[in-house]
């Protein structure tokens, strides 16, 4: 996954670690159904970890936020707490909590088996590309019959 | 390197690449400079499993985001509308998204149709064959026959319909209305040794596969055989002037930070409708105090972006997602002006097929249509690839308030000061964009949507920067004359979206590239007289 993007950053504590990963989990669960794992599994966590690159500050921060909002802990919360702190804490929508939020499903939506569970194929676009059919151009008979519809000018 | 040049350039984007090929024919000693460096499609992020990712962070189109080292940051704070730009060899056109309608004859006389702004001073006849010089070189996809434009004919056969298209034409002829085949810059099929769309996905972060027209793989590479030197990661900090008051070189700081001079008979602008002004302005001297060219204070007003409106809709069936050119189709149902509409001018609607993955996600969360929790997944589903619709681009007319400064104190990374932008969004606007939302949602409803999501204007959009040293033969209002030449400084050429009059209701690239063929034409035809 590396790119220039990912250059690590300072990093993260191992609170702000704990913290992220209780965070993915209730994003996105595990699910039976759908034969995916959650956002707190470990590979795409891992990537999450290596992917934080420039905006590692901003991730630390909204962690930070979560923490101050909890009374000090967030992870030191029972369940039922944490569900409404975090609760609050998105609606905030701070810009750092967005990019927390988009750096969790940036990696959790590459990861092969969540793009197999999708029926994508687990690769980059390039250099196979993808099918896209021709379609139905007679859909456009009744626009070639249309009058010209642009003006003269003087 | 102090030699004096015939031509310098100063840009190697969309306009700086069609001068440099149209003028190399001259043998003139042309060089150019150009702040970024060459990319390597190879190393496109479409080439990486972190492809979406790379699209926000150092493929994004904000140079703020974006950051890179070619980059120059821009002040947006008195902006609703944010700038999206590259540079590099390509400029813009390396994340352009293709879509390359030209004018029509209507939109270089929007004074005498339609009592609003400016006349252009050259027209649609007059620009005719430059267009298709530009069409031959950079290969358009399309469909001859569009009711909505002055035949003219395609490079290419048009883009694939897909299940968006398909969606989406269902709806238009449900309502009655127009639409055609996109012209794109994207090749349909194997054109003068680029290969064809594989569809890849969104385009706008670079094409690995070589079929989007951006100027490093069309005009570049024949300016340079023939003779055009292009000095790359080499930025411009002003253009200097001798006793006469004639442009006599530019200073810059080339690859390694030292600072240069080049010396040259004549100078272009290529810069784009922000950086242009930037230049303009950075060159004050005690003759030109306001900045170059700027007598008749016109440098960096009537800044033009285009104001945009999103309309999607999801739908039961799938669309083509993360598939394909964004290209599709467009529609000029509402282009002309009707007064009855309650504004003047028009906009073009632009159908776009899908998003990624991790966008459908990002987008879905943001608007609230993603829950945390069990139900993520399920509702992930019918948002996934069962998306399509459009953007709407609505003519931003010109107003002498919206502009580009300097920023008193921001700086780039050689220190040069940096642009500010001061806009707002007019009343025409406004109403132009409530009418695309409420029309372009018909068309959605006509197609099946079972929800619909929009944004207007898009906050993220300014991708056409124009209006900013405009063209007219009033020296008191205009910067450049009809052919390109600074009115107050006889061998100064600008040749980028600055030099627009009006933004006309779609995407300029097309327009921009056939009006730097004209000029360069102008140029062969009065070498002799030129600084007359
Ligand atoms: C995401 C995105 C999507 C777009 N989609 C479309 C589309 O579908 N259709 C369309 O028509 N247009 C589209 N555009 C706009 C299009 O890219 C521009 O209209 C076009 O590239 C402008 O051409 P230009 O020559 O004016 O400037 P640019 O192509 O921007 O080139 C300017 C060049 O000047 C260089 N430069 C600037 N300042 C200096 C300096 N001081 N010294 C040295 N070099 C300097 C820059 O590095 C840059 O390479 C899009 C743009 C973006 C960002």
């Amino acid at each position: 996954m590396a790119s220039d993007d990912a250059a690590p950053g300072p990093g993260l504590t191992d609170a702000a670690r704990h913290a992220l990963r209780q965070v993915a989990a209730m994003m996105i669960p595990a699910s039976a159904e759908y034969r995916v794992p959650g956002a707190d599994d470990e590979l795409v966590f891992a990537d999450m970890l290596r992917s934080t690159g420039r905006d590692t500050a901003a991730i630390a921060r909204a962690l930070a936020d979560l923490d101050a909002r909890a009374g000090g802990s967030f992870a030191g919360l029972d369940a039922a707490r944490r569900e409404a702190v975090a609760g609050e804490w998105r609606a905030a929508a701070s810009p750092d909590f967005i990019l927390l939020q988009r750096l969790v499903l940036q990696c959790y939506y590459r990861d092969d088996r969540v793009m197999r569970s999708l029926d994508m194929e687990p690769r980059p676009p390039f250099p196979k590309g993808h099918v896209v059919e021709q379609g139905d151009w007679s859909l456009l008979d009744p626009v070639r019959k249309r009058a010209r519809m642009w003006r003269d000018a003087p | 390197m102090t030699d004096t040049v015939d031509v310098l350039i100063i840009g190697a984007g969309a306009s700086g690449a069609a001068v440099a090929w149209s003028l190399a024919e001259t043998k003139m000693r042309i060089v150019c400079l150009e702040q970024g460096d060459w990319m390597n499609p190879a190393a496109y992020p479409a080439s990486g499993r972190d492809w979406e990712a790379r699209q926000l962070g150092d493929f994004a189109i904000n140079p703020n985001r974006r950051a890179r080292a070619a980059d120059y940051p821009i002040n947006e704070d008195n902006s609703p509308i944010k700038v999206g730009n590259f540079n590099a060899v390509g400029g813009s056109t390396i994340l352009y998204a293709g879509h390359f309608p030209r004018f029509h004859p209507s939109d270089f006389r929007v004074r005498s149709l339609d009592g609003v702004a400016d006349d252009w001073p050259l027209d649609y006849a007059t620009l005719e064959p430059f267009y298709a010089e530009n069409d031959r070189v950079m290969g358009v996809s399309g469909l001859a026959g569009d009711p909505a434009y002055p035949p003219h004919e395609a490079t290419m056969p048009p883009l694939p319909l897909g299940r968006s298209g398909r969606i989406l034409a269902r709806g238009m002829n449900a309502m009655g209305w127009h639409w055609w085949p996109s012209d794109s810059a994207i090749a349909s099929t194997d054109y003068e040794g680029r290969a064809g769309c594989i569809n890849l996905a969104h385009c706008t972060s670079g094409c690995a596969q070589g079929a989007k027209a951006s100027t490093d793989i069309t005009y570049w590479p024949q300016a340079i055989r023939a003779g055009v030197e292009l000095r790359t990661r080499c930025r411009v900090r002003e253009i200097t002037t001798n006793a006469e008051g004639m442009a006599s070189g530019v200073v810059y700081y080339d690859a390694e930070g030292v600072e240069r001079f080049q010396a040259a008979e004549v100078v272009i602008l290529a810069c784009n409708g922000i950086g242009t002004p930037r230049i303009l302005l950075n060159s004050a001297s005690g003759r030109f105090p306001r900045g170059l060219a700027n007598t008749s204070d016109q440098v960096g007003r009537n800044l033009m972006f285009h104001p945009y409106a999103a309309i999607h809709g999801y739908f039961d069936e799938e669309t083509d997602g993360y598939r394909g050119p964004g290209n599709c189709i467009w529609s000029q149902e509402f282009y002309e002006s009707d007064p009855s509409r309650g504004f003047l001018r028009g906009y073009t609607f632009e159908f776009v097929r899908g998003q990624g993955a991790v966008m459908a996600a990002v987008q879905g969360m943001q608007t609230g249509r993603l829950p945390w929790g069990a139900a993520h997944h399920a509702a992930y589903r019918k948002l996934h690839a069962h998306r399509t619709g459009m953007v709407a681009i609505c003519e931003d007319l010109p107003e002498a308030h919206n502009r580009v400064t300097l920023d008193p104190v921001l700086k780039d990374g050689h220190g040069i000061p940096a642009p500010k932008l001061h806009y707002t969004l007019s009343e025409n606007s406004r109403r132009m964009l409530d009418h695309a939302v409420a029309r372009g949602s018909e068309i959605l409803r006509a197609a099946g949507a079972r929800d619909i999501a929009t944004e207007a204007p898009i906050q993220s959009n300014g991708v056409h920067l124009m209006g900013t040293a405009r063209m007219g033969t009033n020296p008191e209002r205009s910067v450049v004359n009809e052919w390109g030449r600074s009115h107050d400084v006889r061998n100064l050429f600008i040749v980028d979206g600055s030099i627009f009059v009006t933004s006309a209701g779609l995407n300029p690239t097309r327009t921009i590239q056939a009006l730097a063929l004209y000029i360069a034409d102008q140029m062969k035809r009065r070498l002799s007289t030129l600084f007359d």
